[in-house]
């Protein structure tokens, strides 16, 4: 096949809604934007263990111990997942983790804000989980099959994962009047960062035209932030939190919640790296994945030796 | 096995629910068969995805390329007549 053959075979594969494969031949530019996108997920996922585990060894019951470690042996999982389906595109994981380190890849700004009480692990697992698995759902159908069928798995995964933080918040609410501060202090710092999780508006985000034609994403940012708010400005109403917002309003011909302005100069300062946690969360994983050098030597050692003596054996 | 860095081996990952054939989930990161085992079972089976596993080293697989797909399935291309619906029935024979 031409050059010219094998784009039309693969706009044909887009344009019929089929996935693209590993070893199908796709642009350049294709398999650049989604292994970045996977790779900033995957990295996502594994940072986004940190401010969750702050709070393990101060759970306040065993039930909500063992429920928090669950869903951070989880998170743990999703980012191995899309390493696993990052990988297929060829790139070694070493590589994908010294981009990481280096600051080459970025992961969601989102986990370089500090889980300050116990009700942040409510917001985290609510407002968080709750706008990644309205990005997630859309991303079920990307045009990647690897990626594709990473998030369907993820997908079923997630629902718990907003429903324990959201009983978090409930409770919380259904507590004491310091307990209800707790919450709603962790809704007014959370609110606003959880908005911009699906990154800048329409109108200002480069990647989003290219990445909707080759059905990489498939819906605008502006378009599934609206369905986290709609879903989300309720779902606050019933258990009696505040949302942050003094110009948020319902709009009766749209049946859409209208937000004020969303700061973006703060958004892009914590992209930048000038986060609270930002140094935080690398230099954490930098240390622990250094520390964990000996035991993957020590690991490939011992293979080798019982690889040598079965051989041995074997002769 | 391509370990250039320290990361450990690739292996891909089959598993198997109730009577279905295996079927690929991923792949993960072991140093041996034990771990990559274990692994397996940690990454994709939490919420009972499946109680049998197999792992394999993704080098041990061998496969089929998209060049010479066209090639290597033509044998079967042209041979229609294992279709059912290549024959004709008679009028009125039912149930075949």
């Amino acid at each position: 096949m031409t050059e010219e053959e094998k784009l039309n075979h693969f706009n044909s594969l887009i344009e019929r809604d089929e996935k693209i494969e590993p070893k199908d031949w796709m642009p350049e530019a294709y398999r650049k934007t989604v292994l970045r996108q996977m790779t900033q997920h995957a990295h996502s996922e594994v940072i986004g263990m940190q401010p969750e585990g702050n709070w393990v060894l101060r759970a306040p019951t065993l039930r909500a111990k063992k429920i928090l470690l669950a869903k951070i042996q989880d998170e743990g999982g999703h980012g191995l997942y899309l390493y696993s389906a990052a990988e297929t595109l060829g790139m070694d994981r070493s590589e994908m983790i010294e981009q990481l380190h280096e600051g080459k890849a970025k992961y969601s700004h989102i986990f370089n804000y500090p889980t300050l009480n116990w009700a942040d692990i409510g917001a985290i697992g609510w407002l968080v989980d709750g706008a990644a698995i309205v990005n997630q759902v859309s991303l079920q159908r990307t045009s990647y099959g690897p990626y594709a069928r990473a998030m369907v798995r993820i997908c079923k995964e997630e629902s718990f994962h907003q429903r324990q933080g959201y009983e978090i918040m409930a409770t919380m609410m259904n507590g004491t009047t310091a307990q209800k501060d707790m919450a709603q202090d962790a809704m007014n710092r959370w609110w606003w960062p959880s908005l911009m999780m699906f990154g800048p508006s329409d109108k200002d985000s480069w990647h989003t035209q290219e990445s909707m034609h080759w059905k990489i994403k498939r819906a605008s940012n502006d378009d599934l932030r609206q369905k986290f708010i709609d879903k989300t400005v309720d779902q606050a109403y019933v258990i009696g939190l505040t949302v942050p917002d003094k110009d948020l309003k319902f709009n009766e011909t749209t049946k859409h919640w209208e937000i004020g302005d969303i700061n973006w100069d703060e958004f892009w300062n914590v992209v930048k790296g000038n986060g609270l946690c930002n140094h935080k969360r690398i230099s954490h994983h930098i240390q622990y994945h250094n520390e964990g050098k000996w035991v993957r030597q020590a690991v490939m050692s011992y293979s080798e030796k019982m690889n040598a003596i079965q051989t041995a054996a074997s002769i | 096995m391509e370990n250039n860095n320290d990361q450990l081996p690739l292996w891909e990952v089959f598993i198997q629910k109730g009577g279905s054939p295996f079927k690929h989930e991923g792949s993960i990161h072991a140093s041996d068969k034990n771990m990559a085992l274990q692994n397996a079972r940690d990454i994709y089976t939490r919420r009972g995805e499946g109680r049998l596993i197999w792992v394999v080293p993704s080098d041990s697989i061998a496969a089929t390329t998209v060049e010479e797909e066209a090639e290597f399935f033509d044998p079967a291309d042209d041979k229609i007549y294992r279709h059912p619906t290549f024959y004709k029935m008679p009028e009125g024979a039912k149930n075949i």
